[in-house]
């Protein structure tokens, strides 16, 4: 029981930064970024490369930044070139696949073995005891939560909310959507790949159809930690990302051992709530007009 | 302050939807001039703000603010030296960002603060309050709440002290009351009138209501197919009185002010 709430807390707070990218492209951006599973395992795909080849700390930098290079396409596409954000996300994502297979030496998976990771170099500070993995998988979660707070408050961080909440406003004020969109963008999927890259080195292993639904995931732990602590200040936001993984990790970790339902079926049912969950807004107007309607036609 | 110099615009050239709005116009504003501008609708007010504003860029002439020429310049960066103010009060505030971070907004994009990662300090934030509180509208004990939670007046005001807050080398406002009830839009006009004097704000102003156009600022200008018909200032625009105005405007635009909302 212990070794299953200590698995849920390590990936919960790994994953969490796939939610608190989607926290920033979907909540603040208003942009639905497709390009999140490619981009995590571009984040994953770098990561273990550089691990393998005896850089586990590079590894980490190294991949945000690839990360954060496919999120620049994606900007690219649709600030510069026109092409609708959904389908811009989509056809970044498609490419990924080839570069993702490219950054594993055209091989579908690849494994670390015997070499230094993150995690290994963490147990040897003894920084954390038992539980070191967790430790650094928290670590770097607030970190970066702490990090997209404080940026949300700046300047350039205003503007980026801005151009999501109210993009006629931001034409009129000194703000270049096109820019803020494409930092936005760039943070992101940098946040992606940093999840890639501690997932990669958590797991030791990379393959190339592990990203396959992490955005969906991701959009779940967003809805679940919002619909915990509520949606109305960044604060709460980003602590709602963290919140909404961990709680995910653990549904995870509950079906997996007690077997309510098969663990392959997972998918179908994080599909299924998120769906609920983003057309609820409209489930609940239908459903109140037709209260109405019906409440008029007893009355005549 | 601002030289508008022969500028035109056609829309959709070479079309059947091709449409002159503003054809050869000029204007001078010296600083600390508040200009209102009327006429109907059609006339080729809003494209003149557009025109300065940056929406587009003009077919010909050139736009000069404070000797710096701006006729190429894009929207965003003159948005630097411009307030803008629109006739919908959804335009120019974030509904959920807070009455605090919406200030924050237009403080920081206007004001020296030059690098991108620049933060409100506690100083500022006070000084917010204050301005809050010279609206008079109990906005300074809101500070942390969502905007989409104000009434379109209360937004309008909101909007007219982001403009203002760092004082811009001009203010436009494009009929910035008109969406508003009569009382709350007497209240945004007064604080329009008290903002601009306090701190010499050079301003243009479109309106619909020829009172305020007379009694606010020190000139008028009236607009008609693309140009301006008539400028009064000074004893003439002092002594103008509505029927006049109308008068005059059927003689100088061949045709008479059209729109029923300005006899209000």
């Amino acid at each position: 029981m212990l070794l299953i709430t200590q698995t849920a807390l390590e990936l919960g707070f790994m994953y969490a930064l796939v939610a608190m990218a989607l926290f920033l492209s979907y909540r603040i951006l208003d942009i639905a970024d497709l390009t999140t599973d490619g981009c995590f395992v571009l984040g994953a795909a770098v990561s273990v490369t550089l691990a393998a080849a005896g850089h586990p700390l590079l590894a980490i930098p190294g991949a945000m930044a690839a990360g954060a290079g496919a999120g620049f396409v994606t900007a690219f596409l649709q600030t510069r070139l026109g092409v609708p954000s959904i389908l811009a996300g989509i056809i970044t994502n498609t490419g990924l696949y080839t570069v993702n297979l490219m950054a594993m030496g055209w091989r579908a998976n690849k494994s670390l073995l015997g070499v230094p990771t993150v995690f290994t170099l963490m147990r040897d500070t003894g920084l954390g005891g038992a539980w070191y993995e967790l430790a650094l998988a928290a670590a770097v979660t607030l970190a970066a939560a702490v990090l997209l707070y404080l940026f949300l408050g700046t300047r350039l961080g205003l503007s980026i909310r801005a151009t999501g909440d109210n993009r006629d406003m931001v034409r009129a004020s000194s703000v270049n959507p096109t820019f803020t969109i494409t930092v936005g963008l760039c943070i992101a999927n940098a946040l992606t790949a940093l999840s890639g890259a501690i997932v990669g080195q958590y797991q030791k292993t990379v393959d190339i159809n592990s990203g396959t639904g992490i955005v969906v995931i991701g959009l779940a732990c967003l809805i679940i930690g919002e619909t915990v602590l509520g949606r109305r200040t960044v604060l709460k936001g980003v602590i709602a990302v963290i919140v909404g993984s961990v709680i995910y990790r653990f549904i995870y970790a509950i079906v997996f051992y007690t077997k309510v339902v098969p663990v392959d079926c997972l998918k179908l049912l994080t599909a299924v709530i998120v769906a609920l969950a983003i057309a609820a807004p409209s489930i609940r107007s239908w459903a109140a007009f037709q209260q109405r309607r019906m409440s008029a036609g007893r009355r005549e | 302050m601002l030289d508008v110099n022969h500028i035109s615009k056609t829309f959709n050239p070479g079309t059947v939807n091709e449409k002159t709005a503003i054809r050869d116009l000029s204007l001078h504003l010296e600083t600390g001039d508040f200009v209102t501008v009327i006429g109907s609708n059609g006339a080729g007010k809003s494209t003149l703000f557009n025109a300065i504003g940056g929406s587009f860029t003009v077919d010909r002439g050139s736009i000069v603010l404070d000797g710096m020429d701006i006729t190429y310049v894009p929207e965003h960066r003159r948005s630097k030296y411009l307030g803008r103010m629109f006739q919908d009060p959804l335009r120019g505030t974030a509904p959920s960002m807070t009455i605090e971070e919406n200030l924050a907004l237009a403080y920081l994009r206007a004001s020296s603060h030059t690098s991108p990662f620049s933060r409100i300090t506690r100083a500022e934030r006070a000084e917010f309050r204050e301005r809050l509180a010279q609206l008079g509208l109990g906005l300074e004990d809101r500070m942390k709440h969502p905007v989409g939670l104000l009434s379109g007046g209360q937004r309008q005001a909101l909007t007219l002290l982001m403009a203002t807050l760092v004082t811009p080398k001009l203010l436009m406002l494009d009929e910035h009351t008109a969406a508003l009830d009569p009382a709350t839009a007497e209240k945004v006009l007064e604080l329009t009138r008290r903002i601009t004097e306090e701190n010499r704000i050079t301003c243009l102003m479109v309106t619909h209501n020829i009172q305020s156009a007379l009694s606010l600022g020190n000139r008028t200008i009236m607009m008609s197919g693309g140009g301006i018909v008539l400028e009064l200032r000074g004893a003439e625009r002092a002594d103008m009185t509505l029927e006049r105005l109308m008068a005059l405007f059927r003689e100088k635009a061949g045709k008479t002010l059209d729109n029923d909302r300005m006899l209000l």
